[in-house]
């Protein structure tokens, strides 16, 4: 069951972002810096975590997972250490996303070479 | 001519074709929810090999974001989202897309100024606000921690 | 002689020779027939696509003098431009040919700025062989204008898709070859258009407002020629071209397009149309002047547009500026 709803969820929250591109003018960049900050808003409002039990993959996959796992992470921090918390969590809790992002950027640069689109 | 910016504006908008909504938001959610299920067909996979929960989500991601790059580097990445439109952007495989491709792309420009100073050019507003915002909820929390 | 903004020439200069080249997309598309040289890799063996870029126009220069059995060393200027920054594609094949070189920056319009200052200067005695030569790159485009080329992203259905390709013309004062009859440079023309996909929209009342000063000044009208080519308003832009025109009395029977002729839309994935300097510049070269030289048209106004951003106003949010540049093209012997 949960094979299914990690797919719908997570096929829904593409829709919406494939609509606001084609019905607004929100081009691809807002969309994720809005589904990242909504993921922040929509966890600390408690609603996310619930939808992660449910969804799984379909809730964390999704950028929107991005900004519940730094809101979380805030919250785990702020719990250990306080105010400080605020600004170590995040970036602990996104370390491994954007670490691994970086260094398949660095390898890939050095393995590839930009590709025509023709 | 005759022609003002507000009669001119209706007609661009008259002339220009909109988007095909109801293809792009099918070819959306079957590329977003795939990539989606793939996700937790790996999160379950890494579950299984013993993993714990957050450690299992976070390889979950890593693999994704690896897999992203090697399509990204073949081309195959580009030419999937060229029909995917936001089914392969909002998955954690469009982020690490995001950074990769301008990373790829800057090499001719050297691995200092080119590489490493264009590779968040597309995907760093998103660390920024993301940052940004989850900072002000910590400082929010923790006022309103005593209470909770 | 000139009457309102048009430059009429009483002895017609020639365009005596004529070069195309063309990459991978090019050669699938209905043009591939006219071009002289079509490559099947649009790197050209260079190392990055701003080298090949360069290198394509080197191909296009050498192959039309090839062509007219003349050497560089016969050439009294080169009038060229490109979409690069600085105009470096351009500027980086010219510093391997010994040639006075005068660099032209007018978009997609270049190719007709070009053509259309080098008959002037034919005409003027200025110069006995001039070569117009115009070209773009589709990937080195991308990388400058819009997002790297592994970044995925959908094509929204009025962008248009960067020629790979460059044009050469050679024009002398006199000779065989299509005449050069006039020349009406454009004035730049804002109508808040900001979507910087839609350069067909943008360009579109540039070339309305440059075709209706021609009428007026020629006392013709666009029934008068085999055809009026624009160069690159695409599909959405052609629509608007002739929409505006019919709300200003002028009817357009004969428009073609050369955007909309470089590929086809149906097969090829290029959304509006082609665009870029070498876009107008390939379907002169391939198409107009060898029908021109071969009969089969007498007489056209050839129009390229440009729309004058930079990645920068773009995102500052200001309107796209266009221009349009005309050229009246005749066969040799065609009395009018």
């Amino acid at each position: 069951m949960s094979y299914l709803w990690a797919f719908l969820v997570g096929g829904a929250l593409c829709v919406i972002g494939q609509l606001l591109i084609d019905l607004t003018a929100f081009t691809p960049a807002r969309v994720l810096v809005s589904y990242v900050v909504a993921g922040v808003v929509l966890s600390a409002l408690g609603l996310w975590g619930p939808l992660v039990e449910f969804a799984g993959a379909g809730a964390t996959v999704p950028l929107v997972g991005f900004g519940h796992l730094l809101a979380a992470g805030v919250v785990d921090a702020v719990d250990k250490m306080g105010l400080l918390g605020a600004l170590c969590g995040g970036f602990a809790a996104a370390a491994a996303g954007v670490t691994a992002s970086l260094v398949c950027g660095v390898l890939a640069a050095f393995f590839s070479r930009s590709k025509d689109q023709n | 001519m005759k022609l003002t910016i507000k009669r001119y504006d209706e007609m661009v908008r008259r002339a220009s074709p909109p988007s095909k909504l109801a293809a792009d938001c099918a070819w959306a959610f079957c590329v977003g929810g795939g990539i989606c299920l793939l996700g937790e067909a790996l999160r379950k996979a890494y579950l299984a090999a013993g993993f714990v929960l957050s450690d299992a989500s976070t390889m979950t991601s890593v693999t994704l974001i690896a897999l992203s790059a090697v399509a990204t580097a073949s081309g195959w990445y580009q030419k999937l989202a060229a029909k995917a439109g936001a089914g392969t952007l909002v998955p954690i495989t469009g982020f690490a897309n995001a950074v990769v491709s301008p990373a790829i792309e800057a090499k001719c420009e050297g691995y200092v100024p080119g590489v490493g100073a264009k590779m968040f050019l597309i995907a760093g507003p998103v660390i920024v606000y993301g940052l940004l915002a989850s900072t002000a909820w910590g400082a929010l929390y923790w006022f309103l921690r005593p209470w909770l | 002689m000139r009457k309102g903004d048009t430059i009429f020439f009483d002895a017609p200069p020639a365009v005596f020779c004529q070069g195309a080249v063309g990459g991978k997309r090019e050669s699938e598309g209905p043009l591939a027939a006219g071009f002289d040289l079509l490559f099947p890799e649009n790197s050209l063996g260079e190392e990055t696509w701003e080298a090949a870029e360069s290198r394509l126009q080197q191909h296009c220069l050498e192959l039309t003098l090839q062509k007219a059995r003349l050497t560089p060393a016969q050439l009294d200027l080169v009038l060229g431009g490109d979409l690069e920054n600085q105009c470096t594609a351009t500027a980086y094949h010219m510093s391997r040919v010994d040639v006075p070189f005068a660099g032209l920056y007018g978009a997609c319009s270049t190719m007709a700025e070009a053509l259309g200052l080098a008959a002037c200067l034919a005409a003027g005695g200025f110069v006995r062989v001039a070569a117009a030569l115009t070209g773009s790159h589709f990937c080195a485009a991308e990388r400058q204008f819009r997002t790297p080329l592994g970044y995925g992203a959908k094509r929204a259905p009025v962008a248009q898709w960067t020629a790979t390709a460059a044009g050469c013309c050679l024009v002398a004062p006199a000779g065989p070859g299509p005449r050069v009859r006039a020349v009406t440079f454009g004035r730049v023309r804002d109508y808040g258009v900001k979507d910087a996909a839609n350069m067909g929209a943008a360009m579109a009342p540039a070339a309305a407002e440059t075709i209706l000063r021609y009428c007026a000044d020629a006392g013709r009208a666009p029934a008068d020629f085999d055809a009026v080519y624009t160069g690159d308003l695409g599909l959405v832009g052609s629509r608007l071209l002739a929409d505006i025109l019919k709300e200003e009395g002028l009817a357009l029977p004969n428009h073609r397009d050369c955007g909309l002729e470089l590929f086809d839309l149906r097969a090829q994935q290029v959304q509006a149309g082609g665009s870029g300097a070498g876009c107008s510049a390939a379907v002169l070269c391939a198409r107009v002047l060898p029908a021109l030289k071969a009969g089969r048209m007498r007489r056209v106004l050839f129009l390229s547009t440009g729309a004058l951003m930079s990645q920068i106003t773009c995102l500052q949010g200001a309107g796209i500026p266009g221009v349009a540049h005309l050229v009246e093209l005749t066969a040799e012997e065609e009395v009018l």
